[in-house]
């Protein structure tokens, strides 16, 4: 269900309704951003990467949000790195025994 | 009347029912659109058949029709699918593409402008792959009663001694590779269709690959097979390979050449690009030993800049991808077109 | 100020980090422990549904539940909205396209979905004008191009679709362009999730929330899940680290005894949801008394209709079809357990017709036509054949 994708605001075509043009991976297409624009106003959204849905800017992508997720997988991968070395070196003090 | 001065005879803008009707009509237009592309074959009045010398070898013949929707799109149009597809089912084959023949149904109303630019992409298509177009036939059909133009080609091409491509000598140790990146010109159709909206640089593969394919067997003789992954994409011509030959090839999703926006086309729409056809896109099989030398072959064409192995031949049975997630799966034949989704 | 964006700099693209088989190892390591301290087997596994088809699709299309191993078993839930529409919606559908006067406007999603009559791709066979858009507002466009025809737009989907298809009717309002409608057929997540948990043989030990519903409603909509029913939901993205992410973090709340609701999704969907969208969905929709599903039958306040004074962009006000005409249910084929699969009390290889009688070339039941439907998954993705199913 929803299939949404992130892409790129790299164009303003129109200030109301607010639309502009978005790219993902070079291709390219007309983009409702009625549900993204802020006080800031349309222009506020060039550059930015949104999460588009049928022709529809739908979300804001938050980079922070993104880096706090991908730094928490970054953690949990060292973790699992340590318990992997520790069940490794307990199997080699068993087959020492 | 710029058109009149050129045209002294074929005095109409449009195809209409009397330029199938067999008299002079029709003979204006095959002329000086057709053969005025083609080139005549012999002086002297024309014969109902071609009469050609063939070299030794046993012959490969085989034919194709072709309709699509637009009749003109980015990279391609009618008229160079109608070569190179011809061309490209006597290449796979190991066969050197000689001769091949064009019938057109033409739907009443068609511009004669257009029909010149489909002959005039053929010409040069068939000039690219080194064949001659030998003989043909035009017919007329009633508005309604075909979407513009439709085109059969048959191709004639001679196998060199020596030589036997099939997909049952595919065995488990080959290497599988491609010489082309995927889904171009599936996107470019699904796209030139119009109702889609989207801007892309994405243009159809279409190009012959005769040549592409006497540089792998030249480079490696143990080549066992080949395919061209047109409709249903490399998924199709892969599963029927593993099929014929009973075994199982195994592909690995991170060795896949897609240029960047056929994944950004893939994202938006939901489609898989193994799916997307391609018309400029070869599947060989070649021994482990052999596979560096016909990449390198591959590469060093421009047909085959973006050449890359894809994966392995194993015991078992089906297509099976990894994907780049380091997880596994089957990839089946689509029953039909992907269709763009939303879900 | 510049409308226009500067070439350059290539910072994260929020897909292919999310797809990092390094960081799927170590999540397939944590999950495995995980079921490990909560004691689940292959003969006693946790069952985790998720509920939106796009994940059913990630899970197969990246091989996720083989990577899981046996102790985790996913039940496919009820968002797939072509999987649970029922026939006689789709009989409407074909009622409408096949007027002389309409062009029918559709995702290519629904373009297979057997009707009693066939599908939408059928009525296109028989002469009926269909077009697949992918966006409802290339079918506004449609509309105005095209001012001597009657356009109607086949509007589908959950909460996630919802405003862009209220956008799209207020567009035309706005405009006054009188020959566009919108077929409503847009449903809610909460109260078939609700029914599935109300169901006394209910065997669900927490959810995969649908992100992208999220994203517009926020993620409370989810807190009877919790509070009412003790089972914990993790709203998820749809890359499959963000899926398997989302799979640790539900399996930790079932581990911990701890049912919450939790947004692995932080980067798209705000706790509360987008505002603007909101309030376009209140302002054109409002709740129908009940709707009907397919497999699971008539669930109230399950769907939404246009509000009447938007009644002229009202297709079945328009044509008199479906609801306005008083039709509702309509039968399913005969042995279809679509509604089974649906609920999780059944996998779709356990259905006697599954690979049989019910495959992607000949569908019975909706499972099995849209890609995102889990049996048409498993036919395609998982590769299952009746002969391996026996076991």
């Amino acid at each position: 269900m929803c299939l949404g994708i992130p892409g790129r605001v790299v164009e303003i075509t129109s200030e109301d309704p607010p639309a502009g043009i978005v790219d993902v991976s070079g291709v390219r297409r007309r983009v409702d951003l009625s549900c993204t624009v802020t006080s800031e106003g349309v222009a506020a959204l060039v550059g930015k990467w949104v999460l588009v849905h049928v022709g529809f800017a739908m979300s804001v992508i938050d980079e922070n949000e993104a880096a706090r997720t991908l730094a928490a997988l970054e953690e949990l991968g060292e973790a699992m790195e340590e318990i992997e070395a520790m069940h490794r070196s307990a199997a080699m003090l068993e087959g020492t025994e | 009347m710029k058109d009149m001065e050129r045209l002294p005879r074929l005095r109409t803008r449009h195809v209409t029912l009397a330029h199938g009707g067999g008299g002079r009509a029709m003979r204006d237009l095959v002329e000086e659109v057709f053969l005025e592309a083609f080139g005549k074959p012999v002086k002297g009045p024309l014969e109902d058949q071609a009469r050609l010398e063939m070299p030794r070898g046993r012959t490969a013949f085989t034919t194709d029709s072709f309709v699509v929707s637009p009749l003109f799109f980015p990279g391609g149009d009618i008229g160079t699918l109608a070569v190179n597809g011809t061309v490209n089912d006597l290449a796979v084959g190991g066969a050197r593409p000689l001769y091949l023949s064009a019938a057109f149904i033409i739907e009443e109303g068609t511009g004669i402008d257009l029909l010149r630019k489909v002959a005039a992409s053929m010409a040069r298509e068939a000039r690219k792959a080194g064949v001659t177009i030998v003989t043909g036939d035009t017919k007329v059909v009633g508005r309604g009663q075909a979407d513009g133009l439709f085109i059969t080609t048959a191709g004639i091409g001679v196998i060199p001694a020596g030589r036997n491509l099939a997909a049952e000598n595919v065995q488990p140790g080959d290497v599988v590779l491609v010489n082309g990146r995927l889904g171009d010109h599936g996107a470019t159709i699904l796209n030139a269709r119009g109702d889609l909206a989207l801007e892309t640089p994405i243009e159809s593969d279409c190009r012959p690959l005769n040549r592409l394919m006497e540089a792998v067997l030249a480079a490696a003789p143990s080549c066992r097979a080949a395919r061209d992954a047109t409709r249903g994409g490399i998924a199709a011509a892969l599963n029927e390979i593993a099929e014929a030959a009973g075994v199982q090839i195994e592909i690995d999703e991170a060795s896949l050449p897609l240029r960047h926006e056929i994944r950004g086309f893939c994202e938006i729409l939901g489609l898989d690009p193994l799916y997307l056809a391609n018309e400029g896109v070869l599947v060989t099989f070649v021994a482990p030993e052999e596979a560096e030398a016909a990449l390198a072959a591959m590469k060093a064409l421009p047909e085959g800049r973006d050449a890359a192995i894809i994966g392995r031949v194993r015991e078992g049975r089906g297509v099976v991808l990894d994907t780049v997630l380091g997880g596994q799966r089957i990839v089946d034949m689509l029953v039909g077109d992907q269709l763009p989704r939303i879900c | 100020m510049s409308n226009r964006m500067e070439s350059g700099r290539e910072g994260m693209r929020f897909t292919d980090e999310f797809r990092d088989p390094a960081k799927a190892k170590s999540l397939v390591s944590a999950i495995r422990a995980v079921l490990d301290e909560i004691g689940a087997t292959a003969g006693n596994p946790v069952h985790v549904m998720e509920i939106c088809g796009g994940h059913t699709h990630a899970i197969f299309r990246y091989g996720i539940d083989r990577m899981l191993g046996p102790g985790i078993e996913f039940l496919h839930g009820p968002g797939c909205p072509v999987c649970v529409l029922p026939m006689s919606r789709v009989d409407d559908c074909l009622e409408i396209a096949e007027r002389e006067e309409v062009i029918f406007a559709t995702f290519g999603d629904a373009m297979r979905v057997p009707g009693t009559r066939g599908s939408l791709a059928d009525a296109k066979a028989r002469g009926a004008d269909v077009r697949m858009v992918y966006s409802p507002l290339d079918a506004l466009e449609l509309a105005r191009r095209n001012p001597d025809r009657e356009v109607v737009f086949f509007g589908l989907g959950f909460e996630t679709t919802m405003p862009s298809t209220a956008l799209t009717v207020l567009q035309a309002a706005r405009e006054g362009i009188g020959n566009f409608s919108l077929f409503c057929n847009h449903i809610l997540v909460p109260p078939p999730i609700r029914a599935l948990l109300q169901d006394p043989d209910m065997r669900i030990d927490g959810f995969i929330g649908p992100g992208h519903v999220s994203m517009v409603t926020g993620i409370h909509i989810y807190d009877f899940i919790a509070e009412e029913f003790g089972r914990p939901v993790t709203v998820s993205g749809f890359e499959p680290i963000d899926l398997m992410q989302s799979v640790l973090m539900v399996l930790e709340d079932i581990r911990d005894g701890t049912p919450r609701i939790r947004n692995q999704y932080a980067r798209v969907v705000p706790e509360h949801g987008n505002r603007a969208a909101l309030a376009a969905i209140d302002r054109v929709f409002t709740p129908r008394e009940a709707f009907d599903w397919r497999g699971l039958g008539e669930i109230d306040r399950s769907g939404v209709k246009i509000r009447p004074e938007f009644a002229p962009w009202d297709a079945e006000e328009k044509f008199g079809v479906g609801y306005a005409a008083g039709k509702s249910s309509g039968r399913e084929p005969e042995g279809c357990m679509c509604g089974e699969v649906v609920k999780g009390m059944m996998k779709p290889t356990e259905c006697p017709m599954f690979g049989t009688l019910c495959t992607p070339e000949n569908p019975m039941g909706a499972l099995m036509v849209s890609s995102e439907g889990a049996c048409a998954a498993y036919h395609l993705y998982a590769g299952l054949r009746p002969e391996e199913v026996v076991s």
